[in-house]
């Protein structure tokens, strides 16, 4: 009977509270459905450019299903292989072909090379097996033995930043409304916006020594590849830092309790990691990768892997930046729009 | 403060939250230095209504002026002492750190923070547990600290929702000595109760029950007018004869 009796509460609350309710039943398919999208997608067509000695083979590599761009001077072909336009580029040294991969993604990588020595095959059967053909392969950035470790690192510092201080950053402000200390706040001259910039501030400075031991760690103790300036990861992990923050004091306004804040684990942090470049964004639909563009941890991750694989600087994160500035300005305006709900004035 | 003006005035308020109306056409003024009660059991629209004073909450209708000043009005929020129902205190900080924290907004610092600090515990009695952390003070002691943070900054009108709760009676007596105090000083105070023997300390009483104002005049006066001896009495003839 008491078991009965407990079974029925349970129940019962789950009625009371839909939210709880949906989202064991959506979450679940939510998440779902962005794996398979992700995993499911069509195999990676590696895009590899053929500078002018080379368009011979142009036919031969379409057929092993990579996209091929051809060059009229490997000059103008290793332009765009900086700027990762390009997964690889072809050129034609002899009698051997000459790949340069662009090296910063290791499945972007294989595929590259299965497409090139299968190519290879078909386009002189006959000298299969003699070893004249053999390309040479260098790599522009990252190198052969780039651990799948060295891909993810920069896009997990930034995945993992984001979901604790989002949560911390969340349940705090949640916590001064539940107890009630909001409130008494703004029975005080306080303005809305100083509450805002005043959490921004004071977790700001935790963030900060937050992102210096996380870079400091996953570079020095873990070893993960790093080819740029320590400086702009620092930078890059702060802000990826404040947007979290700001993303988890707005979104603790639509949460009535801790659980409903961690709901939004599966809501608004687990689609951002699918999105964030950790796998190839280019075979998903066009639709899903223009909603990457709208989410914090996309242009962290993107900006990351440019200073720790590609060794990139200003020009190449600069576009980031303001985008993750851009969004923690929009997340602290709409908060100070959301508290009127407490306090018109 | 001119004395013509009523530090309070409640003109023809109404609040409603969606179709529900808590409050109805509720008129009222609170004179300086008085002790003004506002007696109803819970639900009765009490805690809303001291926060269309406060300009926490807004009125659906009608017109709430504070200290001669429109509500709400950012400013007016620095002349209001607040103490609301729940404690509203970090509880992960010490009491000290509670009361800096709530001086610095009311923009006390220094010399004078230290001397008010000082000053509103030894009002609540908790001097010697400053530096003990809230979460181990008892229900009272979060109580009385919360009152002591609403008298920080010397305000000129104190609003205290449920102020004496959970306090034992000794402490509840010295709570009202120096409440009184305060009046003998200036200050106005409106606080809200439930509990009918302790209304009877204020020195004028608004009986509210279901958003309606059944009665305003001093306890004295309520008594005599309805013909009885307690003020439960009185608050059942009121209720009653609105009906």
């Amino acid at each position: 009977m008491r078991v009965r009796a407990i079974t029925l509460r349970i129940l019962q609350q789950f009625i009371h509270d839909k939210r709880t309710m949906a989202l064991m039943f959506i979450a679940p398919l939510l998440v779902l459905s962005l794996m398979s999208l992700v995993f499911n997608g069509n195999a990676y067509e590696p895009k590899i450019g053929v500078s002018g000695g080379a368009i011979p083979f142009t036919s031969a590599l379409e057929a092993q299903n990579a996209k091929v761009v051809p060059y009229k001077s490997a000059d103008l072909g290793k332009a765009d292989l900086q700027e990762s336009e390009l997964d690889a580029l072809v050129t034609l040294n002899g009698t051997s072909p000459e790949v340069i991969l662009e090296g910063s993604n290791p499945t972007a990588n294989r595929a590259v090379m299965m497409a090139v020595s299968a190519a290879i095959q078909n386009f002189h059967p006959a000298n299969a097996g003699q070893g004249q053909m053999k390309p040479q392969i260098s790599y522009l950035y990252g190198a052969e033995d780039m651990k799948t470790i060295d891909r993810f690192g920069p896009i997990m510092i930034g995945v993992f930043i984001f979901f604790f201080v989002f949560l911390i950053a969340g349940v705090s402000f949640l916590r001064e409304r539940t107890t009630g200390t909001l409130e008494r706040l703004l029975s005080t001259p306080l303005k809305r916006w100083e509450i805002v910039l005043g959490y921004v501030c004071g977790f700001g400075i935790f963030t900060v020594f937050q992102a210096l031991l996380i870079s400091w760690f996953s570079i020095q103790v873990l070893g993960i590849m790093m080819a740029g300036s320590f400086g702009y990861v620092l930078l890059l992990t702060l802000l990826l830092s404040m947007s979290a923050l700001t993303l988890g004091t707005l979104l603790s306004a639509y949460a009535a309790n801790e659980l409903q804040m961690i709901q939004f684990i599966p809501l608004i942090i687990v689609p951002q990691i699918f999105l964030s470049g950790l796998f190839p964004l280019d075979t998903l639909p066009l639709w899903l990768q223009r909603v990457g563009l709208a989410t914090p941890i996309y242009y962290g991750s993107e900006a990351l892997t440019n200073i720790m694989i590609r060794g990139k600087g200003w020009n190449a994160i600069d576009l980031d930046v303001y985008a993750l500035i851009g969004f923690s300005l929009l997340f602290m305006l709409l908060n100070v729009l959301a508290l009127r709900k407490h306090r018109k004035m | 403060m001119n004395q013509v003006n009523p530090v309070i005035a409640v003109t023809h308020v109404h609040r409603a939250f969606g179709s529900r109306e808590v409050l109805k056409d509720i008129t009222l003024q609170v004179e300086q230095a008085e002790t003004f009660g506002i007696l109803g059991p819970s639900g009765s629209g009490k805690t809303t209504l001291v926060k269309l004073l406060t300009g926490i909450d807004e009125v659906t209708s009608g017109e709430v002026k504070v200290l001669g000043t429109l509500v709400p009005k950012l400013s007016l929020l620095q002349q209001i002492g607040y103490m609301a129902q729940s404690d509203a205190l970090y509880t992960e900080l010490s009491a000290k750190e509670n009361l800096e924290f709530f001086a610095s907004l009311y923009g006390l610092k220094g010399g004078n923070r230290v001397r008010r600090i000082a000053d509103v515990m030894e009002i609540v009695n908790l001097q010697e547990h400053l530096r003990k952390r809230v979460d181990q003070y008892s229900g009272g002691m979060k109580r009385r600290l919360s009152l002591a943070i609403a008298l920080l900054h010397e305000p000129p009108l104190l609003i205290l929702d449920e102020p004496t709760v959970g306090i034992d009676p000794v402490l509840r007596q010295s709570i009202w000595k120096e409440l009184r105090a305060l009046n003998g000083k200036g200050t106005t105070i409106v606080l809200t109760t439930h509990v009918m023997d302790e209304a009877e300390k204020c020195d004028r009483l608004a009986m509210i029950r279901d958003g309606q104002l059944l009665a305003v005049d001093s306890p004295k006066g309520l008594l005599q007018s309805a013909g009885v001896a307690s003020m439960e009495d009185a608050f059942l003839y009121y209720g009653g004869a609105r009906r």
